[in-house]
């Protein structure tokens, strides 16, 4: 490529006005010259001989008639073995291994290499010499940690390809030419372990889409139960700050029963992204009994890292999500948080002086957003096995007022909503979803007409604790009462979850059915008691019970003795009509 | 040499422009004119069109003042010097003492790599139940006192500064009466902590710009500080101030506003700020507590709104007491399944409780009758809120745990409170107080 170069006439925050001479991509890669630095920046509008940058680094100490260098490519990623574990900022740079090179802080212009260019990986061929394979065919495989990362014919080629050269097995590292392959017009096509792809683009090497039905089990008694999650499904949690949505989310990284997790801390705080990176590779997967770790990648972008790279940070980690749904895995990708991402988008337009929408939101922000939500998804590949990439976002609306663009246009296109609220978090009441505003068009993990009854419970409960604010406890029949006490005992022993017991925090699916079933039955059996007191005392301690048979391993004796107990308790109540 | 420019073109508000070449992107200047002089820094550069904000305002400069280019950003003098001494939130002394050139440092430097952080894992001690007990501080935590004018947030800061176990107190004061400015000087100084502290101070008086210096002036000393392994703590009061000077920047340059008129970035510069809170990885750590003053006590107002995201919780200063809803500290969890193994029951429950107690007393008012239950709550409450919210309080995390026990058996039976049973076997005070019987 030859090249290309502009020069600075203008500079205001981390935009650049650059003008060049010959022509350039929208949304190609430029880098900024300034003092023996490159800055890496992005094309975001051209408007005749003049292109606007975002710089996605600081911009103290350009100068107008710097230098910026175009790369004719747009921004992309290194995709092959060697991602898992990593740690990530918005733009690929492995920060562990940058902080090897620059220490305690972030060095403006440092880009390294994201796939270790030293590390050697064992391959095995998996087809001859000779073959016809198409994109996203598996021409080898490397193991990765738990898994057995397929090396792919690159998803940029077209038509069939024949196999004119393959390695034996052997190892390589990611450099090495592994297949040569002839392409329809006799071309040949060098193959190495690792390929590159644009963030922007979807990678689309799959026969069909599927609709989403198997569950994905978050071990979350709320979620499961109440506002499932399906694999290659989309759901967002919105909640104003200090509801939990950060908790909520690592629960799930550590617990979902998925095969690769991706994190994309997105203009968030950096401390929380340090317990994930610290933690994890301490903690053991509960599926594989390896370290959490091998089947994490956290792309971290906090909020005081540059704007710019913020925006970046979610379409890098989608595209990775896509990559390892290409060999058949499931992957969780878990957004935190998409608000921060549509604030960069806003600060960029706002630069540009573009005509603001709502808020100052540009007016392109939903169609933005639906078409990063629309990257998940469950398909069925070519080779005929499933892969899902299933995207939760977390959202936090100014105020935590739901009314506001970023939650309106996400709610527009997910398969389920977990609202957290306020009065729930300040009555500490964890995970604080809130049960009657929330919904999901997933299938549950336990029986629907069991459910439907507890959401009738959940929302008649709370009708008569209304009703108890205006005409008092004593204008409120024990009928009424009890459903009242019926439904805060739900609330209290089902949907509330101690995140930090080693028993409670996690419910497995088996448990949530076995144990939903027998509070569905307490649930429906008709109660009589002397006065209201006595009803509040009754389920006091009811709730106390069940609470210590929620600590208590599930194939424990004393989860059995437990039961018998509560089991006990329903029938010295329990009205025989 | 530095060219020096005489013809300025525009002046707006505090911002200039002059045409110029060879000019930096946040490059400082020195304008000077017969009755004055001041710093000056390059906010936005359009062909040879540079705008600058001047620090000390735009009022009384004649468009002919010199403009000096000075070939750096920002910068502020590091040594141990700073210790003890007053400074303006340029960096010009404010007591007597000689102005520190020595050790220039850039300010606003660029942000931690995550991968060299740790996880915080030391309890700052307070002393002030709501916060040991309920929403333990935490070294390297960041966590803004949210409360409208009048509150005693910046006695709080103070008190907070004094009893926690730190090497070094950075104080940022933005917009701050001159009389408070005092107070914390004084304060400081009465304790013998003045000699550990350094101040950089922005009075209501002085000109806006040198509010917008203040935060960062104060977390790159800070951060000098800690990579000598100390401990820093930095109080800065008051935020709100901060966010509107930038707001004030932002209309005089034209810029779209995004919320109640403040600029669209207005997280991004709050979190770059606040996110210099870090306990290093092998060095030492900085705390950050800042007062974030609510207006009209609405904390949907964009800088508290944004503040709580950014922040790892927040104290609620309401009535001089620490609010317990909304008040949160997040990274309490990392901490207080060491102290004892009480503290996260008591913790939870005491909360649940008083959740109750706030219930029953709407009840009271719309005139209901009091079950028995709601007789216990109200004699609960009111001993919660005496004995353990009143700032006055002042016992150690232990004792105040203890009293928690107390409070509750004397209002309470064990199976009423919810908590287990295993612990309440342990902890349950066997002296039920004769006065608690009904």
């Amino acid at each position: 490529m030859s090249e290309n170069i502009g020069k600075i006439v203008g500079v205001n925050g981390n935009l650049l006005t650059v003008e060049f001479s010959s022509p350039v991509i929208q949304n190609e890669v430029g880098y900024a010259h300034v003092k023996g630095e490159k800055l890496k920046s992005e094309v975001i509008r051209i408007r005749g001989s003049r292109a606007e940058l975002q710089v996605f680094e600081d911009t103290t100490g350009l100068m107008v008639g710097d230098d910026v260098q175009f790369t004719g490519e747009l921004l992309s990623v290194e995709l092959g073995p060697g991602l898992l574990s990593q740690v990530y900022d918005g733009l690929q740079n492995p920060l562990p291994a940058l902080a090897a090179e620059a220490g305690f802080f972030l060095k403006r212009g440092m880009y390294l290499q994201a796939l270790d260019r030293a590390k050697k990986w064992a391959f095995t061929p998996a087809v001859k010499k000779g073959a016809t394979v198409s994109p996203a065919d598996a021409l080898g495989t490397v193991p990765e940690g738990i898994f057995e990362h397929a090396i792919m014919v690159p998803f940029h080629l077209k038509g069939k390809l024949t196999v004119e050269e393959i390695s034996a097995a052997g190892e390589y590292d990611v450099e090495k030419v592994i297949a040569r392959l002839k392409d329809a017009e006799g071309q040949l096509v060098e193959v190495k372990m690792y390929q590159r792809w644009p963030v922007k683009i979807p990678i689309r090497q799959y026969a069909e889409r599927l609709r989403p039905t198997e569950p994905l089990v978050t071990k979350v008694r709320i979620v499961d139960t109440f506002f499932p999650v399906a694999r290659g499904g989309t759901y967002c949690i919105p909640g104003p700050f200090g509801a939990g949505k950060t908790v909520l989310q690592q629960i799930t990284s550590r617990y979902a029963d998925v095969d690769v997790v991706i994190i994309a801390a997105c203009g968030e705080r950096a401390g929380e992204v340090v317990e994930t990176l610290r933690e994890f590779p301490e903690l053991t997967d509960p599926r594989t009994g390896k370290s959490l770790m091998e089947r994490t990648l956290i792309i971290c972008n906090t909020s005081s890292m540059p704007v710019a790279a913020r925006e970046a940070s979610v379409y890098t980690a989608v595209t990775i999500a896509e990559y390892y749904r290409q060999m058949g895995l499931h992957v969780l990708l878990l957004a935190d948080s998409t608000s921060r991402w549509a604030q960069a988008l806003r600060e960029v337009s706002g630069r540009l002086e573009e005509i603001p929408g709502e808020e100052a939101f540009p007016a392109y922000l939903e169609s933005v957003i639906a078409s990063f939500y629309e990257r998940g998804g469950i398909v069925r590949l070519n080779s005929g096995k499933n892969g899902s990439v299933t995207i939760g976002g977390t959202v936090s609306p100014a105020g935590g007022n739901f009314e506001e663009p970023v939650t309106q246009s996400t709610l527009k296109v997910v398969g389920a909503f977990h609202g957290l609220s306020r009065e729930r978090s300040d009555a500490r009441r964890y995970p604080a979803i809130d049960p009657l505003d929330s919904w999901s068009k997933y299938f549950s993990v336990v029986d629907e007409k069991d459910l439907e009854f507890a959401r009738r419970v959940l929302r008649e409960g709370s009708e008569v604790n209304q009703m108890m604010k205006v005409v008092g406890e004593e204008g409120t029949s024990i009928d009424d009462f009890q459903l009242y006490l019926k439904s805060e005992y739900l609330d209290a022993v089902y949907l509330q979850q101690d995140a930090y017991h080693e028993i409670d925090g996690a419910t497995s699916a088996e448990r949530q059915k076995y144990v939903f079933g027998v509070i569905a039955k307490i649930m429906r059996t008709k109660m009589s008691f002397a006065d209201k007191e006595a009803a509040r005392r009754f389920f006091q301690n009811l709730t106390q019970v069940t609470k210590d048979w929620n600590r208590q391993d599930m194939e424990s004796e004393e989860f059995r003795a437990l039961e018998e107990r509560i089991e006990k308790m329903i029938a010295e109540v329990k009205e025989y009509a | 040499m530095h060219k020096v420019y005489h013809r300025i073109e525009e002046i707006a508000g505090n911002v200039i422009m002059v045409k110029a070449a060879g000019v930096t992107y946040r490059e400082l200047a020195r304008v000077t004119w017969k009755n004055g002089d001041s710093l000056a820094q390059v906010i936005r550069m359009n062909g040879e069109r540079v705008s600058l904000q001047v620090f000390a305002g735009g009022r009384g400069i004649p468009t002919d003042a010199r403009v000096r280019f000075l070939g750096h950003s920002m910068q502020t003098a590091f040594s141990e010097a700073l210790l003890g001494r007053v400074f303006t939130g340029s960096g010009e002394p404010r007591d007597r003492g000689p102005s520190i050139s020595e050790n220039m440092i850039p300010i606003g430097g660029p942000s931690v790599n995550p991968a060299k952080r740790i996880i915080p894992r030391n309890m700052v001690r307070t002393g002030i139940p709501m916060i040991d007990v309920f929403n333990t501080l935490v070294e390297s935590q960041k966590l803004p006192i949210f409360s409208v004018a009048g509150e005693p947030y910046n006695p709080l800061l103070a008190r907070i500064a004094l009893q926690a176990e730190v090497d070094v107190i950075i104080l940022g004061g933005m917009g701050l009466k001159h009389d408070e400015y005092l107070f914390f000087r004084d304060t400081l100084e009465e304790h013998g902590a003045l000699s550990r502290s350094v101040l950089f101070i922005h009075t209501a008086a002085d000109p806006t710009v040198e509010c917008l210096m203040v935060p960062d002036i104060c977390l790159a000393v800070a951060e000098q500080y800690a990579l000598q392994n100390k401990r820093v703590l930095v109080l800065l009061t008051d935020m709100t101030n901060f966010a509107d000077s930038m707001k004030e920047i932002a209309i005089t340059m034209e810029q779209i506003p995004s919320n109640r008129g403040y600029p669209g970035d207005l997280y991004s510069q709050l979190a770059a700020r606040y996110e210099k809170a870090v306990d290093f990885d092998s060095a030492g750590s900085i705390t950050i507590l800042a007062a974030t003053t609510m207006p009209g006590d609405d904390v949907t107002h964009p800088v508290p709104d944004n503040t709580g995201y950014i922040t790892e919780g927040q104290f609620y200063l309401r009535n001089n007491r620490i609010e317990p809803f909304g008040s949160l500290s997040r990274l309490k969890q990392l901490v207080n399944s060491k102290t004892r193994k009480d503290h996260r029951t008591i913790m939870n429950t005491m909360i649940q409780l008083y959740a109750g107690f706030k219930e029953t007393l709407e009840k009271q008012a719309m005139g209901f009758r009091m079950s028995a239950w709601d007789e216990k709550l109200l004699k609960y409450g009111e001993r919660f809120e005496n004995e353990l919210m009143s700032l006055s309080v002042n016992i150690p995390l232990e004792a105040a745990l203890d009293l928690g026990w107390q409070i509750l058996a004397d209002c309470f039976e064990p199976a009423e409170t919810g908590i287990p049973s295993a612990l309440t076997e342990q902890f349950w005070p066997k002296d039920k107080k004769a006065s608690a019987k009904e």
